[in-house]
């Protein structure tokens, strides 16, 4: 899957970005804290966030993540897709909720990179 | 490359607009240097979420950064208020995080065990009102 595939599947909008829509998505995480996207994200991982900022776009650099996708329709302001713009993070806007966008990915297979020590035993994808 | 790099920043409290420059900086110059990917991400890590503690918490800092073909070594020195109880500040979810903070996405209380996680050495140091030091280092191979 790549990340043109992820538009169409969660309706998004591209905010910026564009030029980097053929990106691999391997496998994605879904957190507004930004500690917790340190923590367990893996490099190249797809990011789902309600919360976006300058912050968020510098986590994802530093995490290496291949792309954001701000969930329930929230626009970013004007510093941040400048920053997201410069980082060469594609900011992608859907209008579905965080379960209903994390739900759609993982139902399309797109498993999840935040591996919890908790969650080993943890289902296979259904379809 | 050269036997020992060294370089030296500064980071500046409450700077939010400037939060993150340093770690992007030497993870920068960490790949210019030819690092291994996977090493220079998590020096990147750690150093970043240093950083964040330092414009969270202190009133500024000096971080050097060193690379000898066995390790790197990051030092984080700052002036601020210090930490009165380091084994409670080093627990996963202990936070001082102000709301302003909290909406940026941080205050998990994750920072500090994250560091410690990526090094493969980590010391902490702390004078209550006067400040704190991190002493991160991570092997190269
Ligand atoms: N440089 C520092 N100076 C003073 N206090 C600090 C410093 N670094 C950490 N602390 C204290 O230790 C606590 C825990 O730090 P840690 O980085 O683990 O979590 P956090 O910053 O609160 O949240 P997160 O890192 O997940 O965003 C902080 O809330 C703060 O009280
Ligand atoms: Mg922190």
């Amino acid at each position: 899957m790549v990340l043109s595939d992820v538009q169409d599947l969660l309706s998004c909008e591209v905010v910026t970005g564009g030029e980097y829509l053929n990106r691999p998505v391997t496998y994605g995480c879904a957190s507004d804290l930004m500690s917790d996207v340190l923590a367990f994200s893996g490099p190249g991982a797809l990011l789902l966030t309600g919360l976006v900022n300058v912050q968020t776009i510098q986590t994802a650099h530093i995490a290496e993540l291949n792309a954001i996708v701000l969930v329930r329709g929230k626009k970013p302001d004007r510093n941040v897709i400048e920053a997201a713009r410069e980082k060469e993070i594609p900011l992608l806007a859907t209008p579905y909720s965080m379960y209903e966008a994390c739900g759609i990915l993982y139902r399309a297979g797109i498993p999840s990179t935040m591996v919890c020590p908790q969650s080993q035993a943890s289902p296979r994808v259904h379809r | 490359m050269e036997d020992r790099f060294s370089h030296s920043f500064t980071i500046r409290g409450k700077h939010f607009i400037d939060a993150g420059k340093v770690s992007t900086e030497i993870k920068r110059l960490l790949k210019e240097l030819g690092v291994r990917a996977d090493i220079v991400r998590r020096v990147a890590i750690a150093t970043y979420e240093a950083e964040m503690n330092v414009v969270m918490y202190a009133k500024d800092a000096t971080v050097t950064l060193e690379l000898t073909p066995r390790d790197i070594r990051i030092v984080i020195d700052d002036r601020g208020p210090g930490i009165a109880d380091i084994e409670l500040a080093m627990q996963e979810g202990f936070s001082t995080a102000t709301s302003e903070m909290r909406e940026l996405g941080f205050g998990a209380g994750l920072g500090l065990p994250n560091i410690k996680k990526n090094s493969d050495d980590f010391k902490i140091g702390s004078t209550v009102g006067a400040g704190t030091k991190l002493e991160i280092t991570v092997f190269i191979n």
